[in-house]
């Protein structure tokens, strides 16, 4: 009963989900450890279906587990109620999404303060930290552009700063740069290294490589489990010639 | 003709020439079209004279390649065993990755898989190094472009080295 006291901001011990019945069972998570600490970056990389996005979910409490225990910031989250969980939602988790999900009739700096406003802070607070958000991920300059004329990685970095309003213990973000080109995919992966060196806890679930490769640990998951585990430490910048066969 | 490459195909077993060119050509497809018959004989003749192969004679018939059976001898074996584990770079050569994971798995030296994954760790390390370089370069650099290039390339070969762990992951049973 007791809550965790160590360092891990985010724990899961025998983290299930499963769907279906008899023949039909999908264990899409299935028996997930993982502990993150804080201000870790952890990719979760694997094949479509793998479960990674259902994993992400159950550890924003959008999704309830089948089973196993689940703490975020010491606080127990598969046996909450839906108003607390809504709470840590709304306190707690910063969310980042493929497709944006910013809406279409707000402005930039609109669509950063809404989370403000709808946790009851005053439209001036909340105006003031969304510009401040804005000129964080460097798009202070558009702060009066509705979606639809900005180019999808400004788009992403104002979901970014939507996602960052409350100062969340975690943000989770799935598939950031799936629909990004290689230059917007760069300055999102600059705005993750900001926010790391911030020291910023970020869960991120992707198929990117680039994003695999730069974070701190990368997961790898099949069939709903973890199937290797690897840190990419280093920072060798000085083989970088081998790569063009400058040397070697 | 990689000599490491005929050495692992010898892995499974003693076998004739004629063998092992149908094992490559099985494992190679059209791409081994362009192999000619007589490279297996002729590294063949040089693995024997390293002492990696040894051959016998069947039924006594002399001075014939074709009827001859090659085996590993032991200096073989280990040079075959430390090919497998060896993570080939800064020139991945997708053929002789592609072989390895098929000797690997037919002779039960190494899991096919367990070779992807150091090999996918070493790109990995790589992509890190390219993509740190990358971030930290000023969007009108002119080395950024050459760095996304690198980036590119690294993630292709990454994408290759999952569709080989698909094929080689056993279907999990499921109860």
């Amino acid at each position: 009963m007791s809550d965790t006291g160590d360092a891990s901001v985010l724990r899961a011990r025998g983290l299930r989900k499963q769907y279906g019945k008899g023949e039909g069972l999908v264990r899409a998570v299935d028996d997930v450890d993982l502990d993150v600490a804080s201000g870790e970056t952890v990719a979760v990389t694997g094949p479509s279906g793998c479960g990674k996005s259902t994993l992400l979910h159950l550890l924003g409490g959008l999704d309830r587990p089948s089973g196993g225990e689940l703490w975020l910031a010491g606080q127990r989250l598969d046996r909450m109620g839906e108003r607390a969980l809504a709470r840590v939602r709304r306190d707690r988790v910063g969310f980042v999404f493929q497709a944006f999900h910013l809406m279409d009739e707000l402005t930039a700096v609109e669509n950063v303060e809404l989370p403000g406003l709808l946790a009851g802070r005053s439209p001036r607070v909340a105006r003031r930290r969304a510009t401040e958000l804005l000129e964080r991920v460097g798009l202070a300059d558009r702060a009066r552009f509705l979606p639809s004329a900005l180019s999808g990685g400004q788009r992403q970095r104002v979901a970014i700063a939507r996602a960052l309003v409350a100062q969340p213990t975690v943000v989770l973000a799935d598939e950031p740069t799936g629909n990004l080109d290689s230059q917007s995919t760069l300055d999102v992966l600059r705005l993750f290294e900001k926010l790391h060196q911030a020291g910023q806890t970020l869960v991120v679930v992707t198929h990117d490589s680039r994003i695999a490769a730069t974070a701190d640990r990368l997961i790898s998951m099949r069939d709903g489990a973890f199937v290797d585990e690897t840190r990419l430490t280093g920072g060798t910048s000085g083989n970088l010639g081998a790569l063009v066969d400058l040397e070697g | 003709m990689q000599q490491e490459v005929v050495l692992a195909m010898l892995a499974k077993e003693p076998s004739h020439g004629y063998q092992l060119r149908a094992r490559l050509r099985q494992a190679l497809g059209p791409l081994g079209d362009a192999m000619n018959d007589g490279q297996v004989y002729v590294t063949l003749t040089r693995l024997e004279k390293a002492g990696l192969v040894e051959s016998q004679s069947a039924a006594g018939r002399p001075d014939r390649p074709d009827r001859k059976v090659y085996a590993l001898t032991a200096a073989g074996q280990q040079r075959v065993a430390g090919w497998l584990t060896e993570v080939s770079w800064p020139r991945p050569d997708l053929t002789e990755f592609h072989l390895k994971l098929i000797a690997a798995a037919a002779a039960g030296l190494a899991d096919p898989l367990s070779i992807v994954d150091a090999q996918r760790h070493e790109l990995l390390r790589r992509l890190r190094d390219a993509q740190r370089a990358a971030m930290a370069e000023p969007d009108d650099s002119a080395a950024g472009l050459l760095l996304e290039g690198i980036v590119l390339r690294l993630q292709a070969d990454l994408r290759w080295l999952e569709a080989c762990e698909r094929k080689w992951t056993p279907r999990r049973n499921r109860i």
